[in-house]
């Protein structure tokens, strides 16, 4: 059976929330923040929030409809989602599909987290139960320690070296320079990342994430509303979401991209050769590695010869994470997830807060997450365009 | 050899322990772990095996589950080595070195690797021992006969070597016995209990003549003896390894007077909630204090501590009470990360088991088996056939049990 195209449905008001690495505030205030800039941006007056689509990790005891009433909003669609890295295209998956069918008009789809000294920690003590049986017992420091041994893994299999990953840290710095909201914006040469502290072999300190706080949202409705609205938009193509694909692989070498691309470009109408630049969901290199591979732009074990074949900065052969990633912006949490749509969107709307890509029409966007014991759970993507 | 005294000028290291919190489910997998064995789910309708536990089978969805003694035999994926951990426990002994290991049985765990594994690809063997909280850890080791005498692998023994050792009953054939395997074993000190001078026991002059033996005054039924003693030596006890008890065989219904299962219940019972209120918080004090820090307080129960024998009813009734007092010994001792490991032999071949059929188990085989629990950090031991077909029957269904025993009157 084939599934329904998008045609119609529209993402605009694209809004990062300044981020810190550490802050008093809680995630309500940033979510908070956040919806007042979407409303001041957009000019819509807050009653014409009909649907909530919310992310976050720090938002305990409070969910999705607690906000309602926090913010004042009367939706006839709300939805919360705890699918940490994955969240994003999932909101925009989710709210697409509300919007198309007419059970909303325009969804706020929201993630914010707050970062404290200690917060880290605790929340990924008791992330999920095999991690906390299986995972957390051996030392593991959120995903820090998972991800080391898939890089292990991974740089074993296809002979890929230090230098190959530093590639894609070194781009995403680059692109991080004029993007004011980045936390980590100076220049980094491929010397400083391989001189860069060993965190969890063979994971180096400039290959994981800083966690932060900060908020990203961004609101999905039809384009007959943005036109009407005077909302700058870029159309929604395809999504797909995978999880738990390949249980059966011993060590994680792929996710649920490979099995879902085919159906994602076939929505699209186009092969991965249409697509201008990409928001890769970036908590580390080899993440994005593998996302090139089963993305569909080399075959696996290719990433290394991809990587070294192209330049990743905005203005190079292949655009990837424009204004940094969380590699260089900082990983706000549930809205880490997040700032790939929101980049996605500033690009193909001609807003971007650091450097523009020249030719910014057609951008791939994707999220995972859920490291629930020894992978990635849930992968998703989606295809923005002009 | 010694361990250099602590600086006193120095703040002291307090103990930490890793992190304690499972599911339900995993604390049944660290309860095997305890009693030496590293066991995976099997699911009772299509065999697959399951990791990490879980309530349903990853296959056929059904909740028929079984703990079954799993093959460690697999294959190391791939190590890494974690730098900044954020638990202090881990922090404080960083770097750790931990992997993925594919088990022949088709699942991956993650788990510590034994120093002498190198990186991946290599064959490995998986083991389950109990860290520090009492929960079960996967060790990956290069082959099943490897090390634990090095660091980190020491974290997961209550090793005797090196240690200071107390066995609070050294006249009894298993007191001899323990202060021989002990001082053996590479104990630096063995304090030589003994509760009453004069008398003469077989084989006690040979055991206290090793140089590391040192014979100390120590009545348990006394609380002055105990207290005194404790202040004495406490503050510098590692372990303390609890032989003292008395039993004199006696039926529910029998003959013998209730000053003796009294004097059963002073010694099994009162002595052990006395040695463990004067030397649990000095223990639990030392519990990182150097490398041959202060690690177990070991009870040498009796089988009968589980189930009740109706032959010695009044014994069981003193070992019983001893059990259930071990269990709170053991969640308070815990928070310093102190292992309580308490021994249910069958029928100890000594005096007071004469009319006992055999299988029984000799003195010296029950003092190997303490050393060796306390070697592969085990906890629950259960060192002879009797023991191990009484403690099968008992975690297959107590209750069933308790009535056959009633019903062979034995």
């Amino acid at each position: 059976m084939r599934r329904l195209g998008y045609e119609g449905v529209v993402v605009a008001a694209p809004v990062s929330v300044p981020y810190a690495r550490f802050s008093t505030r809680t995630a309500h205030a940033f979510l908070g923040e956040l919806l007042r800039t979407i409303l001041a941006r957009t000019g819509l007056a807050k009653a014409r929030i009909d649907g909530l689509c919310v992310a976050s990790f720090s938002l305990a005891p409070d969910s999705a409809v607690a906000l309602t009433e926090h913010f004042g909003i009367s939706a006839r669609w709300v939805d919360h989602l705890p699918f940490g890295g994955a969240s994003a295209i999932l909101a925009l998956h989710r709210a697409a599909r509300a919007v198309q069918a007419g059970d909303a008009e325009i969804v706020a789809c929201i993630a914010g987290d707050t970062n404290d000294p200690d917060a880290f920690r605790r929340s990924t003590a008791a992330f999920s139960r095999f991690g906390q049986d299986a995972a957390y017992p051996y030392g593991a420091s959120g995903t820090n320690a998972t991800v080391a041994l898939l890089t292990d893994h991974y740089m074993r299999t296809y002979g890929v070296e230090a230098e190959d990953l530093g590639r894609i840290c070194v781009a995403q710095r680059a692109n991080a320079g004029p993007y004011p909201n980045a936390l980590l914006r100076s220049a980094m040469t491929m010397e400083d990342y391989l001189a860069s502290r060993p965190v969890a072999e063979p994971l180096r300190l400039f290959d994981c994430v800083m966690p932060c706080a900060g908020a990203e949202g961004f609101i999905v409705t039809t384009r007959e509303t943005a036109e009407r609205e005077g909302l700058p938009y870029a159309n929604l193509l395809a999504v797909m979401e995978r999880h738990n694909a390949y249980p059966d692989d011993p060590i994680q070498m792929r996710g649920g991209w490979a099995e879902g691309r085919d159906d994602l470009y076939a929505q699209a109408g186009m092969t991965p050769a249409a697509i201008d630049f990409a928001e890769l969901y970036d908590d580390y290199p080899v993440v994005v590695a593998m996302q090139l591979e089963d993305l569909g732009f080399c075959d696996k074990g290719e990433a290394k010869a991809f990587l070294r074949a192209h330049d990743l900065t905005t203005a190079g052969s292949f655009p990837v994470n424009t204004c940094g990633g969380q590699l260089s912006a900082g990983q706000a949490g549930a809205a880490g997830g997040f700032l790939g749509i929101v980049e996605a969107v500033r690009q193909l709307t001609d807003t971007a807060e650091g450097a523009a890509v020249p030719k910014a029409d057609i951008g791939l966007v994707t999220g995972f997450g859920m490291i629930n014991y020894d992978r990635g759970l849930t992968a998703g993507a989606a295809i923005l365009a002009r | 050899m010694s361990a250099p005294r602590r600086n006193p000028v120095l703040a002291p290291n307090r103990a930490t322990i890793p992190p304690a919190r499972r599911s339900r489910v995993a604390t049944e997998m660290s309860a095997w772990a305890a009693a030496g064995v590293f066991a995976l789910q099997t699911c009772g309708e299509c065999e697959a095996v399951q990791y990490p536990p879980r309530d349903v089978c990853r296959n056929c969805l059904s909740p028929r589950l079984r703990w079954r003694p799993a093959d460690g035999a697999g294959a190391l994926l791939a190590t890494t080595r974690l730098h900044y951990p954020y638990e202090l426990y881990f922090r404080e002994r960083a770097p750790w070195r931990t992997g993925i290991v594919r088990l022949a049985a088709g699942v991956s765990v993650t788990a510590f690797l034994h120093p002498d594994l190198g990186e991946a690809p290599a064959p490995a063997f998986v083991t389950a021992r109990l860290d520090r909280a009492g929960q079960a850890a996967l060790i990956a080791l290069p082959d099943e006969t490897a090390n634990f005498e090095v660091t980190p692998m020491r974290e997961f023994t209550a090793s005797p070597k090196g240690r200071k050792i107390l066995v609070t009953d050294a006249a009894s054939p298993a007191g001899i016995a323990m202060v021989k395997a002990m001082c053996a074993a590479g104990a630096a000190t063995v304090w030589a209990g003994r509760a009453e001078p004069w008398g003469v026991v077989p084989g006690y002059e040979e055991a206290i003549a090793h140089p590391a033996v040192t014979v100390l005054p120590l009545d348990v039924t006394d609380g002055d003896s105990v207290t005194s003693l404790a202040g004495r030596i406490g503050g510098r006890t590692d372990i303390v390894v609890n032989t003292a008890t008395y039993h004199r065989p006696g039926r529910a219904l029998g003959a013998m007077g209730v000053e003796s299962a009294r004097a059963e219940m002073e010694t099994t019972y009162f002595g052990l909630l006395r040695l463990a209120r004067a030397f649990g918080p000095a223990l639990a004090a030392r519990a990182a204090e150097g490398p041959n820090h202060a690690v177990a307080f070991v009870n040498l129960f009796s089988i009968t501590a589980l189930v009740a024998s109706p032959a010695k009813a009044t014994h069981s009734a003193a070992e019983a009470a001893a059990y259930a007092f071990a269990q709170g010994m053991r969640a308070d001792m815990r928070a310093s990360g102190l292992r309580v490991v308490n021994v249910f032999p069958g029928p100890v071949d000594e005096g007071w088991n004469q009319l006992d059929l055999p299988p029984k188990i000799a003195p010296d085989a029950l003092a190997r088996a303490t050393v060796k629990a306390l070697e592969t950090g085990v906890e629950d031991v259960f060192p002879d056939p009797v023991a191990r077909q009484w403690y099968a029957r008992w975690r297959d269904d107590p209750a069933a049990f308790a009535r056959e025993l009633a019903e062979a009157g034995a």
